[in-house]
Order: structure tokens, then sequence, then C-alpha cells
């Protein structure tokens, strides 16, 4: 029996357009044979066979009804269920104009498919002309009002160019007017003075009366000068000539002169502010390392070297064009630098401004401080000048002479009385010191004595004593010791004579005492030796007197007054 | 300052002698010396006719006096009163008559400008220059007395002519190249003669005096022209005042402009003072006026002046010219350099009541003096740079550097001050009035 499937294999080859969803519900069919031809018998027997004729009819009578079609009915006649002919012809010739319709629309479809993309094509071809045919037009556009704006600008141009003409021409006009104004005075002039002369020629016509002009002189004058006229001749002319070109030529000489010391005094100007703008620049060169320009400054350096060296030369050389084209680029050129340099330092100047506001205050404080100075320094001036006009007027107080004169006496009477007690004390006091020093010295002189006779004495007793002790001692010792004794006297009489000389020394020296040990014993030593001064040397006794007078003499300078001197 | 009494003078004829010693007038047909300081009548001429012109001869010792109706010209001796001469031109008629720098010939330029008369005093001889030029300045005298250049016109050409003074030796003769001339003026060092054309063309000639062109100077064409010359005492300078109200200074090195000083109506220069004189009238009462009032006190109608200083910037009042008028009422048409080179006084027509002063050191403005009348004449004095100026009232204006003060001529009945002249020595200024001169003595220096 063939398989219900392939019935609708053929369906679905026949009108592969319409497509049912009722294929779904059919069974599941194989689409290998897709590739058969649509018109095959084969496929319409194995859809339909004897066993499934009603599902057939089932399925079709549903397929049909879908489609609006009627139905077949199945008739059972003789040997099984068959078709009825009748609606399956219906059905069939129904198909039929199905089919055929289909057909129809499918070709008034294509054709309309043609004609519409035929219409497309004709359209899209319009489109792109017309596209093209906008752009140009376009493009013409713009040009036109390219040339619109030229032509106005043009417009413009030649009205202005018609305004200035047009004022030249009034400016001209006037002119002109005013030149035919002038022109016709003056010819107006012109003409009543030749009327004037014409008049004048009748005039002198009609009078045959000729006034012949004359020069009365009472008598002829010197010349101006003095001098007597001289004849004119050639030589005359030629001293004319000679003079008036005398005249030029000193009158060209003298403005040479002092064009050529203004270029002169000029050329010095220049080379001093070369220098100046030189030695401005060239101290920068070595601090300012951090500068970009460097380069320049030190080729700068080297440059003007070579100037200066020029500067030194002849200024009669330097007259010429080329070292005075060289002078006034070199100046340029420094200016230059100079311009830039100082605008660096603004740049800079500002910038430290921006930066540190304390510098500038400090500055302030600074002038404040020097200004505050000024002011004590004035008010001490000041004050030293009225200290001393009050100190002068103090002094001359007493403007009375006579007054001035005594007070200048009493001041004086005073200091002279003052004076007489003194010279009288130290009168006094060296005539004490002069007695007291020959009593001295005779002290001395005395103890000197005392003392050789006790040193004697003592050499007696000891050579007492010792020829005592020892009896058998020989002459020989004895002429020793006596010897030694001698020695010893001659010892003790040493410092006597010196004392001696001192005290004669001290008499004529009231000054300082001497130092020298040898021949001048100081007066310490010497009142040791007599015991004013404590001493164990000696053990001679001072009365009481002596020793305040003697305490007087050590202070001889003072001016203490001793109510009870010696003498 | 001390003014003299007054004297009785006409036609302006007032002239002091070179030296300084003697003042001369003319009074109709009388000729009075005086002594300058003591204005004591000298001598006391009489001429044949009313004196026209009136001249002193270079050394002080003659007086030349023009009688242009008759044609005549009286000569006086001051040393010799008695001696007397008398020159007639017969009927050629007479325009012009001067001396010579020698002050022995007189030039005199017969009517039409037909010849001019050279007749010398001392050998009584006769010269005669034909074809002189009837112009603005059409002789000059070169500053030394050397020279004299005269303007000539022949064949419609204008030339100048050169001559020796001392013998009228034609020393050099030139053709120039001018539509019209209408000046000729020596520089002071007497080395350079400037030449200019009429207002209708702009040109200034410059000639060596050997006759050489050294310059030629146009500042602009068609406009018209130059109207007033001067140089500056040192010769340093040539100050050329035109119609477009500009004066040009060139420079005598290179003859180019070294600037031009424009007379704006605004000034806004802060470094130029203007000093504008003010009137104050006194207030008259109408009730108790009465003639012998006005008899009595001449001061009711005094009118005090005084100048005061406007702040800038300041505006100077324009007279606008008549532009159908020939020589319009435009231009600098006085322009004078102050002794010492140091200023220039220019007048602008069109603004007639103001006079500008200009410093040359610094090239600009130093001082406006505006007066409440057009100011009639201003002269320098001869000594230091000291400007006297008068507008035809009874008030004299003295502009120093210092400043600027008005004086009141004190004479009775009032004083119209037409024109001034100093004194050669800067210590007087002659004032001259309608018919009577006033002498007034500076003694004090101004203040402001």
């Amino acid at each position: 029996m063939p398989d219900p499937g392939l019935g609708i294999r053929e369906f679905s080859s026949v009108s592969h357009i319409d497509e049912s969803p009722s294929r779904h519900r059919s069974p599941p069919a194989t689409r290998a044979s897709e590739t058969n031809s649509k018109h095959s018998y084969s496929v319409l027997t194995a859809f339909c066979t004897e066993e499934n004729i009603p599902q057939c009819v089932a399925y079709v009578n549903q397929e049909a009804a879908a489609l609006g079609l009627c139905g077949v009915c199945v008739e059972a006649r003789g040997a099984g269920p068959s078709l009825g002919a009748a609606s399956a012809l219906n059905l069939l010739y129904e198909l039929l104009q199905l089919q055929r319709r289909g057909q129809r629309t499918l070709h008034d479809l294509e054709t309309q498919q043609l004609k519409n993309n035929s219409d497309l094509e004709h359209l899209q071809h319009n489109n792109s002309r017309l596209k093209d045919q906008l752009e140009h037009t376009r493009r013409e556009n713009s040009g036109l009002h390219e040339g619109e704006r030229q032509l106005q600008l043009k417009i413009r141009t030649l009205q202005r160019y018609l305004k200035s003409e047009k004022e030249e021409v009034q400016k001209l006009q006037s002119i002109i007017a005013s030149r035919a104004t002038q022109y016709n005075h003056d010819a107006k002039r012109k003409e009543r003075e030749s009327a004037k002369l014409k008049e004048r020629l009748n005039q002198l016509l009609v009078d045959k009366r000729d006034k012949r002009l004359a020069i009365e002189v009472a008598n002829c004058v010197g010349r101006a000068d003095g001098k007597r006229s001289l004849w004119k001749t050639s030589k005359m002319e030629a001293r004319h000539e000679g003079e008036m070109y005398k005249a030029l030529l000193s009158d060209y000489e003298g403005r040479h002169q002092v064009l050529l010391q203004e270029n002169a005094e000029l050329k010095k100007l220049l080379q001093l502010m070369k220098k100046d703008m030189v030695s401005m620049l060239s101290p920068r060169k070595t601090t300012r390392a951090h500068m970009p320009a460097e380069d320049s400054l030190e080729q700068a350096g080297s440059e003007p070297d070579d100037e200066l060296c020029e500067g030194s030369r002849d200024p009669l050389e330097q007259m010429c064009e080329q070292a005075r084209e060289q002078l006034a680029n070199s100046i340029r050129l420094q200016w230059r630098r100079l311009k830039s340099h100082m605008q660096r330092l603004d740049s800079q100047v500002s910038l430290a401004a921006s930066r540190e506001q304390e510098e500038v205050i400090s500055r302030r404080e600074h002038e404040e401080a020097i200004t505050h100075m000024k002011m004590e320094l004035q008010q001490c001036t000041e004050f030293i000048q009225t200290q001393q006009q009050l100190l002068q007027q103090q002094l001359s107080l007493p403007c009375d002479e006579e007054t001035a004169a005594l007070l200048n006496d009493g001041y004086l009477l005073e200091e002279k009385e003052r004076l007489k007690e003194e010279w009288s004390l130290f009168h006094e006091q060296k005539k004490n010191f002069e007695m007291e020093r020959k009593n001295f010295t005779e002290a001395a002189i005395r103890l000197g004595h005392e003392r050789k006779a006790f040193e004697e004495d003592r050499a007696l007793w000891l050579k007492t004593q010792f020829l005592n002790m020892a009896p058998f001692v020989g002459h020989r010792r004895h002429a020793t010791s006596e010897s030694h004794i001698h020695s010893a006297v001659s010892g003790a009489k040493v410092p006597s004579s010196p004392a001696l000389s001192c005290t004669s020394a001290s008499h004529t020296g009231l000054s300082t005492p001497t130092s020298d040990p040898m021949t001048l014993p100081s007066t310490a030593e010497l009142y040791r030796t007599l015991q004013l001064i404590p001493d164990s040397r000696c053990g001679a006794t001072m009365t009481k007197s002596q020793l305040r007078d003697s305490c007087t003499d050590c202070s001889i300078f003072s001016v203490v007054r001793d109510g009870n001197s010696a003498s | 300052m001390n003014f003299s009494e007054v004297f009785k003078q006409s036609n302006q004829l007032c002239k002091v002698s070179p030296d300084g010693k003697y003042l001369a007038t003319c009074v109709q047909y009388r000729l009075v010396v005086r002594d300058v300081n003591t204005l004591q009548i000298l001598q006391l001429y009489t001429c044949l006719d009313q004196v026209a012109s009136m001249e002193w001869s270079s050394d002080s010792l003659f007086i030349l006096c023009a009688m242009y109706k008759r044609g005549l010209v009286q000569v006086w001796s001051l040393e010799q009163p008695d001696w007397h001469c008398k020159i007639d031109e017969g009927s050629i008629g007479l325009v012009s008559s001067r001396w010579s720098p020698d002050g022995r010939h007189i030039l005199n330029t017969t009517e039409f400008h037909l010849r001019v008369t050279v007749w010398s005093l001392c050998n009584k001889s006769v010269s005669y220059i034909k074809y002189p030029k009837a112009c603005q300045k059409g002789m000059d005298f070169s500053a030394d007395g050397r020279y004299m250049a005269l303007a000539e016109r022949r064949d419609c050409k204008d030339y100048i002519s050169v001559f020796v003074c001392d013998d009228w030796h034609l020393l050099r003769h030139f053709e120039t190249d001018t539509q019209d001339l209408a000046g000729v003026e020596w520089s002071p060092n007497g080395c350079v003669l400037a030449a200019w054309d009429s207002c209708l063309e702009y040109k200034m000639l410059l000639y060596s005096l050997d006759g050489r062109l050294l310059s030629t100077y146009s500042a602009y064409e068609w406009s018209l022209g130059i109207k007033s010359v001067a140089w500056s005492p040192s010769s340093q300078f040539l100050a050329i005042g035109s119609y477009d109200e500009k004066v040009r200074i060139l420079n005598h090195i290179t003859w180019k402009k070294l600037t031009e000083f424009e007379h704006h109506p605004t000034i806004t220069n802060s470094k130029a003072v203007v000093f504008k004189e003010v009137e104050k009238r006194p207030v008259i009462p109408t009730e108790d006026l009465s003639i012998q009032q006005i008899a009595m006190e001449s001061s009711l109608f005094d009118i005090q002046s005084k100048y005061e200083i406007p702040p800038l910037p300041v505006q100077v009042p324009v007279v606008k010219p008549d532009p159908d008028r020939a020589n319009p009422k435009i231009g600098i048409s006085a322009i004078a350099f102050s002794v010492d080179n140091r200023y220039l006084a220019t007048k602008n027509d069109c603004m007639p009541q103001s006079v500008w002063v200009w410093d040359m050191q610094r090239l600009g403005p130093t001082a406006v003096l505006e007066q409440t009348a057009p100011v009639r004449f201003f002269a320098w004095d001869p000594r230091r740079p000291r400007l006297a100026l008068c507008t035809g009232n009874t008030k004299l204006y003295l502009w120093s550097p210092a400043g600027c003060v008005s004086v009141k001529v004190p004479v009775e009945g009032g004083f119209q001050v037409q024109s001034l002249f100093w004194h050669c020595s800067g210590d007087s200024v002659v004032l001259l009035g309608k018919d009577q001169l006033c002498l007034c003595y500076m003694a004090t220096d101004e203040e402001k």
C-alpha cells in the first residue's frame, strides 16, 4: 500500500507556493522524492491505495474544506468503497479552475513585477539625473554669488574713487577760483598802472616844459670812510670779484669749521657712549652664567677689544667712510644689547618684586632708619649748638671788664695764696729734710765710727778669746786673724763710706731713690742702716720727733699740712 | 616804565638815528630833530612840501626827506644846519627814495618803476639802473652794506642784479626761474640771497653771493603760496610764512624743511602758555553822570585790562576770510625772529587778534597772546628776547619769557597806539599814534 506521505509529496511538488498548515498533521514525509517530476502518476498512486481510501477521502475532504471547495463523497458501491465520480470530477474541475486562476494571477504578478522593475529603473535613472542637475545648478549659484560680491567690491572702490575725485575737483576748482581772482586783481592793477602811464605820457607830450632832473648840493660831501673814490677799471672789477669770493669762502670755511667741530664732538660722544656701554655689558659676562644669550655676550667681549684698539688709532684715519660705518654699526650693536639687557633686568626686577615683598619693605625700613638717624643727628647738633651758646653766654656773663678782671684776679689770688702756702711748706720741708739729712749723715758717720770701734772691740775680744782658748796657736794665725779682722773692719768700713757717699748723693737728689747697689745704696737701705725702718742689722734707737720728721720727709710732696712740724 | 610827553608827528614818520642819539620826526613839512634822552629840540628844518618819507643816513649825519608829489628829495645835515641838498627828479616822478648803505648815495625809484636813479652826494654824479621790478621787495642791501640785490624784469622774464655798493659796479646778473618774482632778501651773513615768487606759486630760490643757484624749495603747488619771509639773525634758519597758515623753517645746511609750525585754532600743547587779555570795564553809574564829572574823571572810561592764563585746551578766535577777494586775509603775514635767535613771533591773518611765539630750540609753540582787538604791529627788542605789540588801543603790550604785561599809556585824552618801534639800545620804545608819538622808557623788568 503506498504511503499517504507520498501523496503529500506530490502536493508539495505541484503547488509549492500554497503551504497548508495541515501539512504538519500529515505523517512525516520524506523529501527524497522531491526531485521527481511534478506530473508523475506513480506518486498519485502512492498517495491513495485500496486500503486507505476513506482516509484519503477524509483527508481530501478536509483539504477541500480548507480551500473552500466542495468535498468528495464516498459511495459504497459493489466492490468496496469508491469515490463518487461526480463529486470527484467537480472537485477536480474546481481544482483545475483554481489552478488556472492561480496561474493567471502568477502571470499577472510576474508582468506586474517586470513593469515595476522597469519603473523603478526609470525612476532611479531620473533621480540620479536630477541630482546631477541640482548639483550643477548649485555650483552655478555659488559662482554667481561670488561674481556678485566682487562686483559689489568693485562698485564700492569705484564709489570711493569717485568721491575722492570729486573732492579733488572741488579743491582744484576753489584753487582755480582763488587764482582767477588773484590774476584778475593783478591784471586790474596793471591795467590801472598802464592807464596812469598813458595819461602821464599824454601829459608829457602835451606839456612842452620838460623839467630836467637835477641835483643842487651846497657843497660836495666827503665819503663816509674818508677815502677818495677810485676809478672804475677792470682791476677794480677783478678786485670786487675777489672780495666777493673771499667773503663767500670765509663763510664756507667758518661753516666747515663749525661742522668739523660738531662732527668731532659727536664722534667723541659716540666713542664715550660705546665705551660706557661696553663697560656696562662686559662685567655681566662673568656673573650671568645662566643667561641664555651668553654666547652673544661672549662674542661681544671679544669684539669691544678690537674696537677699542681701533679707537686708539689716529683720528685722521677714522675719517674714512668705513671707520665711520664701523663705529655706527658697533654703536648700534651695543645699543641693541643694552636694550635687551635692560629688558631682562626689568623682567627680573618685576619677578623679584612680585616674589619677595620683604626686600621692598626692608628698603623702606632702611630709608626710614636713615631719615630717623638724620633727624637725630640734627637734634644732636642743635643741642650741641645750644649748649655752646649757653656756655658762651655763661662765660661772657660778666660783660663789665673791670668786674671780670677783678673776678679773674680773685680766682688767681686764691690760687696764688695756695701756691705760696705750698711753697712755704715745701721750703720748710726741704729745710727739715736738709737738717735731717745732716743729722742722718752725722749719725751715720757716728754710727760708722762706733761700729768701727765696736768691730775693733769685738775683734780684740775674739782675739783675746781665741788666744785664751788656744794658747799655743802660732803668730801666723794671729796675723791671719788680724788680717781677717782687718778685712772685717775694712768690710765694716766699706758700708760706711758708701753710706757717706749715699748721703751726699741723697743731698743732691730729692727725686726718686736710685737703684744702683754698688755705689749708691737707696734711701731705704740708708734708713735700714740707720734703723729708721725696722731692720735686724743694727739696733740704734731714734727719737720720736726724728721718726715723725722722717715720716713727713717720706711724704714730702703731699699737701697736707702738719701743724706739729719739727721746725 | 616811564612815559615821555606826547609830540606831534605826521604820517607816522618818526625815526631814531642809527647811533641812537637822535630822534627825527616830521610834522607836515617840518623836520624836527630831538635828543633821545632829553627830547629837546636840537634842529628844525623846513622842507618844500609835505614830507612823504624820511630816512637817516647810516652814519647818522644826514637825513633824507622825500616828497613824492613834487618829485623832490631834500637832504639835511645834522652837523652843518646850513648845508642843504635838493634832488629834483623832474617830470619823471618819484615813487620811493632811500639811502645807500655808505650814506653818500641816494637811490630814487621813479614813477612806474621806470628806472632807479643813483645820486652821489660826493661828486654829484648820476647813474641809472634800468628795468627795476615793481614788487613787494625789489631792492635789498646786504647787512654789511657791500652789496645790493635788485629785482629786474625784462621781456617777461625775471632777473636779479647784484651791485657792489662801493662804485655801483654790476657784479652779477642772472635770470631767476620764477613766474613773477615778488621779493629778494639777503641773509644776515651776506652770503645767501633768498628770492621768492608771487603768491600764485610757492617757490623759494636760494642763490649764493656769486649768483649760483643753491637750492629751490616749493612746499606745494597750485594753492596760494608765500606771504612773508624772515631770516634768523644767525642765518641758520629761513622762515617762510604762507597762505596755508603754516610757517616752514628751512635750515642753512641742506636748505630743506626743518619743521613746519602750524597755527591750529585749538591749542592743546601743554608747553604753550596762552595769555588772554581780559578787559574789565568799570561800571558807569547812569544817574549821577554829568559833563563835569566826565571831564574830571577821565578814568571813568578807562578800561582796565590784564592777562589771564586760561586752562588748555584753548580755542583761538578765527575770522573766516572772504574767498572771493584777492589777497585774502588768511595766512602768515608777519614773521619776526628775536635777536638771540631763540624765538619766532608770527601772526596769522585769519586769527588777527593773536600773536604766536615759537621756541626755536624746542621747535614748538611757547606762548600765544590773544588780544581783544586785532594786532596792528609787533616788534622784537634789538637787545633781548622781548616782544612789544600794539592793537590800536591805548595800551602797550610786552611779552618776554618771564611773562606778559599790558601797560596803559598815561596820556590825557587817550593815545591810540597804531605802530611802534624799539630804540636800537633796547631801552625804550617809540609809540606812534595817528598824529602823535610818545616814548616809553623801560626801567623795570616785567612781572606777570
